[in-house]
């Protein structure tokens, strides 16, 4: 299981977001190092990598909430919603528990 | 802009089409906020509750957007007025810094980020609303804190915290 963590310098969310990450994976038997962290730098980079803001966390290459239709991709820090509804800069941790989970008994 | 400093002499137009000089009477709290940052965002109801609240107690709150909305649409000047429309209105006028001079003058880092001037036009306190974005609770403890200290004529404290939230997003070659 291949799991990523984007960010961008313009917010400061993505210390949070991984700290978050390597918890959930660690809570759920899988390795918290193997989290790959790719700085996005450039808005050339941002649209080829479909960065939706800062941070975006993908498991096997799909993004763990997948933004909304008409979403920008760019240079941003993103607004996620806590199961709650209140806004947020990082996901809902039970919503990153929830990605893991699937992904992790996906692939068996 | 460092303690002390004053208020700087701009004015600048609310989203119903009226112009607000930052410099007027009272004790004045400016917060740089916008649209599309999660900090600002989760903020956002802490920082309406204080504007209600001290607004019959002297208190000017302005919320102040100067993002470029050239890079950033959802901070338009346009999406700030279907904002604060969809919301039925705000209880504190949301302005626009389309040049990005009050930011400037301002020295302004983030949204948020709030400064509180007293009645003299001196800034009094600069930084966070409160300590955690994520707990309602906090209620802008360090905003209110300073509004109450400097109703009774007292110096706040802390009279600076580091704000924090998404990089106020400047215009190119700005």
């Amino acid at each position: 299981m291949r799991v990523e963590l984007l960010w961008w310098e313009g917010c400061p969310s993505h210390p949070e977001a991984l700290e978050q990450l390597k918890q959930v994976l660690g809570e759920e038997g899988l390795d918290p190092e193997a989290v790959e962290v790719v700085e996005v730098l450039s808005d050339e980079q941002a649209e080829r990598e479909r960065f939706f803001g800062s941070p975006t966390i993908r498991i096997d290459g799909e993004d763990i909430l997948p933004p909304g239709e008409g979403d920008p991709v760019g240079l941003s820090c993103r607004v996620y919603r806590l199961r709650d509804g209140r806004p947020s800069p990082v996901p809902d941790v039970e919503d990153v528990r929830d990605a893991v989970r699937r992904r992790a008994y996906a692939a068996g | 802009m460092r303690l002390g400093d004053s208020v700087p002499d701009l004015t600048l137009p609310d989203t119903d089409g009226r112009d607000h000089a930052l410099r007027g009477d009272g004790i004045t709290t400016v917060v740089f906020t916008c649209n599309h940052c999660p900090y600002a965002l989760a903020w956002h109801d802490r920082i309406l509750a204080v504007a209600s609240d001290y607004a019959d107690r002297g208190v000017r709150v302005l919320a102040v957007n100067p993002n470029d909305a050239g890079r950033y649409p959802a901070d338009s000047f346009e999406a700030m007025k279907e904002r604060v429309a969809a919301d039925g209105g705000w209880p504190l006028p949301y302005l626009r810094d389309e040049s990005q001079e009050a930011a400037r003058a301002f020295g302004a880092k983030t949204t948020p980020d709030a400064f509180v001037f007293d009645a003299d036009g001196a800034l009094r306190y600069r930084g966070a609303p409160d300590a955690d974005h994520r707990d309602p609770s906090q209620d802008a403890v360090w905003l209110r804190d300073a509004l109450d200290t400097l109703l009774v004529g007292g110096d706040p404290e802390p009279a600076e915290t580091e704000p924090v939230g998404c990089s106020i997003k400047w215009k190119p070659g700005a």
